[in-house]
């Protein structure tokens, strides 16, 4: 188990800039920092192992720390708001519940926790709706209706409720009605308690609590919300809707938040006369389609009057907005590239880890002025594919992870941690507790497998890395090699563009760059389209297409729409992503193949070992020479420390007709997969009998090379498990010494065509 | 019809696991694998890491998350391997009521 867990304020930092580490201790009150850099952060015996060199800076020594901790669950909080009770008040509006028998969940309210006061509208019990009136005094009393919502159901609600008289009305009326089942809820009846009213912040899908917290969070979609003055019926909240109001309607209204608007932002916006403006805090799902979609219109941004919604969860979370622990500002001699906080509070043993590393990336300066003479070589570090990947846990949700691994799921103490603390948000590849899934990731939160010596469930067997600390061996053979490299992240080159590649000659990607921007994307291929050379160090890149917030830093979106190997699939309607409108899901079906970029694309994963290339008769090829300097033998990378071979977890191809260049040499074909390296879905629209690589000729990867016409050139090794060889035999080996000619040869400014 | 394991079939894909439990199989072991590992009762054998690349235990994750992992004490395995061929000893057990009492390495 952690005892000592945190999160930087951002991922990427340059020279002379401050920044802030925030963490959280469950042991004892200080801990000691220091900065280093990461060269491995793999700890197999097998490998080189850990390589931490410490950089003394002002940080040294013992930090005070405390316990801090996450309120997750998104909301809507309206800040200046009348006593809405102190009058007679009807709450109109629309739910469509997806944990309708999870515990007392509140639709809206305006309470006092302190006190108790206040009312607030909730679903419990079942999923009956109710309204709780209290009194201020501790007292409180609750209405129900006598029958329960349905699970994804589309409800009309109307609560009306006359203080004076005690009087109040709740109607939870189906929008489809079920045969035989009940689930129109209905009451009329009289509360004795007297409300006390005050002008305190209106909530929707939750309310605060009492610790500081809010807490008692719906899960599932609100759309339509109205606050209106008076006692008022379903045909009011329809006239209001459909903009035909009577006069006396559309003046009774306190407020009117209408969630089709303004999809793209975090505000909620109130087109009642009175502009009382909600914030949607926690990130909860926007651009969901309303009570009234039908299906006539797929892009909320042509028509968002049907896209009316936003889906809760109370597992959302977007900021954990913990206290700075420490800062730190980067030395402006710093050397650009990979750097964690080592933070620890005590020594570890089997039962606990009480130190962690925080990682961070030190990026050349801002100011193109200040970089003075660059290296021509670039390391684009995938840090929005860390941030998809960001608490991966379908070894803890989704059953079926044991068989898609062909072994156990293996977890260390961040995995123990990580099941505890649900609070701490799913990857992207999880689902909410709801089921709904998990459409936005934050890294202003810990990112428990975004960490040097991680070793993961899905790494493969050996040194059992994926994602990041698979990306070290990458650092560690830079390093052994002597290269000279600046490193940027993907948060970088969606800012700013091709600009920030145009200086250098070469590109090492990480082993899994699998999410882009459309910015991210274009400055990319406009540096391969202006004489780059790319060398694509992994598999399946250029994947998925994700959507940054406009306002919000630090949190991405993706829709897991049509096509690809998903864990989730996004609701149909539901495609375009809500931060930009773009329409969201793979590239390939935006008709830009990952092909189009490095020459190959995604063809095949699996997970239980890795295994060889073997030569292809492309190898032989003068064009391909230099690639294969030093290098005769006919089976590459039959070794590695990320399952066993250079060939494995996700591999790519060279495809005909995915718009990718047709002089990409195939050098290099791996071979010899099992069973469980299947065909990605993507590559079949028949689902044929032999998907696995030891009956299906097109499971492989191909190392693949070509020249572009601006004199530049794409090496792709297409393999996940590439990196994990480069380390082999004190790093040398053929993988190393393949990634060296290409690298050598690349450097050279002689154009290739 | 979901296959049902069957011992007098299955039962010499038993040393085709035990000489290599992660990797390659053939369609019968992949087959009977693939049966095993799917708990009708929603519960997962996970295997937990007390030091890394040293000493690993098993644990039983429940249905609800809101319920720790019962892990165990014992026994301590030095080997993945080794964790493999238990949990495939077990699983035979219980899916066959036979036991399978040879060490993964003779």
């Amino acid at each position: 188990m952690l005892k000592i867990v945190g999160y930087p304020e951002r991922y990427s930092v340059a020279p002379g800039e401050e920044i802030a580490f925030k963490l959280s201790l469950e042991e004892g009150e200080t801990f000691e920092a220091r900065l280093v850099r990461v060269v491995n952060g793999d700890c197999n015996p097998a490998g080189p192992g850990l390589k931490f060199p410490h950089i003394p800076t002002e940080i040294d020594g013992i930090h005070a720390g405390k316990p801090q901790r996450i309120d997750a669950g998104s909301y809507m909080i309206a800040a200046d708001m009348p006593a809405v009770a102190a009058q007679p008040f009807s709450f109109l509006g629309f739910v469509w519940p997806t944990m309708p028998t999870r515990d007392e969940q509140v639709i809206a309210a305006q309470w006092d926790a302190a006190t108790q006061a206040g009312f607030q509208i909730s679903i419990g019990d079942d999923g009956r709706l109710s309204l709780t009136i209290g009194d201020g005094s501790g007292e409180t009393e609750t209405v129900r209706v006598e029958h329960a919502m349905l699970e994804r159901h589309w409800y009309q609600l109307a609560v009306t409720f006359d203080p004076a008289s005690g009087e109040v009305t709740l109607d939870q009326r189906p929008l489809i009605p079920v045969a035989v089942i009940r689930d129109h809820g209905q009451f009329r009846g009289r509360i004795r308690l007297g409300v006390k009213a005050s002008a305190l912040p209106f909530y929707l899908a939750g309310r605060p609590e009492a610790d500081g917290t809010i807490g008692r969070h719906f899960d599932g979609k609100i759309d339509g919300p109205i606050l209106l003055s008076g006692i008022r019926s379903h045909a009011d909240h329809d006239s209001l809707l459909a903009g035909i109001a009577p006069r006396d309607v559309q003046t009774a209204r306190i407020a009117q938040w209408d969630f089709s608007r303004e999809i793209e932002s975090v505000d909620a916006v109130d087109i009642g006369p009175f502009g009382r403006h909600g914030k949607l805090m926690q990130m909860p799902a926007r651009g969901m389609k309303g009570h009234n979609w039908t299906g006539e219109e797929q892009a909320w941004p042509r028509k968002p009057e049907h896209y009316g919604a936003v889906h809760f969860h109370h597992d959302d979370i977007y900021d954990a907005g913990w206290e700075t622990s420490v800062s730190l500002t980067i030395p402006d001699d710093l050397k650009s590239g990979a750097y964690a906080l080592h933070a620890s509070a005590g020594d570890s043993d089997e039962t606990a880890t009480r130190e962690t590393y925080i990682p961070f990336f030190v990026r050349p300066p801002r100011d193109k002025a200040k970089r003075g003479k660059r290296p021509s070589v670039l390391v684009l570090a995938p840090t929005m594919s860390y941030l998809s990947y960001c608490n991966h846990a379908e070894h803890i949700t989704a059953r079926g992870a044991e068989r898609q691994m062909g072994r156990l799921l293996t977890f260390g103490h961040a995995d123990l941690y990580m099941y505890d603390h649900p609070e701490l948000g799913g990857s992207q590849y999880d689902t909410h507790a709801d089921g709904s899934g998990v459409c936005y990731s934050s890294r202003l939160r810990p990112n428990l497998n975004f960490s040097p010596r991680y070793h993961s469930w899905l790494g493969g067997p050996g040194s059992a890395l994926y994602q990041y600390n698979a990306d070290t061996h990458l650092f560690d053979w830079l390093d052994h090699k002597g290269v000279d490299y600046d490193l940027i992240t993907d948060e970088d080159l969606h800012e700013e563009g091709y600009d920030l590649l145009a200086d250098y000659r070469v590109i090492l990607t990480g082993t899994h760059p699998e999410y882009h921007s459309t910015a991210m994307w274009d400055g990319m291929k406009a540096w391969i389209d202006r004489g780059g050379r790319l060398m694509y160090m992994g598999g399946n890149g250029w994947y998925w297409r994700i959507g940054f917030h406009k306002t919000e830093p630090g949190v991405i979106e993706v829709r897991r729409a049509e096509d690809g190997i998903r864990t989730w699939a996004a609701e149909p309607g539901e495609y375009y992503q809500s931060f930009n409108g773009e329409f969201g899901g793979l590239w390939r079906r935006i008709g830009r193949a990952p092909n189009v970029m490095a020459g190959v694309g995604f063809i095949a994963q699996g997970f239980d070992v890795s295994t060889f290339y073997r030569r292809a008769p492309d190898a032989d090829n003068p064009r391909a020479a230099f690639i294969f300097k030093d290098v005769p033998d006919e089976i590459i990378g039959d070794f590695g420390l990320v399952g066993g071979g250079a060939a494995g977890i996700e591999l790519d191809c060279i495809s005909q007709n995915l718009g990718g260049p047709p002089n990409m040499l195939r050098l290099a074909s791996s071979d010899g997969h099992s069973a469980m390296m299947m065909l990605v879905n993507e590559e079949f629209g028949v689902v044929p009998p032999n998907l696995g690589g030891d009956q299906n000729e097109r499971v492989h990867a191909d190392l693949a090379f070509g020249e572009t016409p601006s004199g530049g050139a794409l090496f792709a090794t297409s393999s996940i498990a590439w990196c994990g060889s480069l380390l082999h035999n004190d790093y040398d080996n053929n993988v190393s010494r393949i990634t060296w000619n290409v690298l050598e040869r690349f450097l050279d400014e002689t154009p290739f065509v | 019809m979901v296959y049902k394991i069957d011992p007098e079939i299955d039962r010499h894909y038993i040393e085709e696991f035990r000489q290599k439990p992660i990797g390659a199989h053939s369609p019968g072991l992949q087959r009977l694998l693939n049966t095993m590992r799917h708990d009708p009762s929603g519960k997962q054998v996970v295997l937990v890491c007390k030091r890394p690349f040293e000493e690993w235990v098993l644990g039983l994750m429940p249905v609800d998350r809101r319920e720790p992992i019962a892990i165990e004490d014992g026994p301590v395995f030095t080997d993945i391997e080794e964790a493999e061929w238990e949990v495939f000893r077990r699983r035979w057990r219980l899916l066959t009521g036979e036991s399978i009492n040879r060490p993964l390495r003779d």
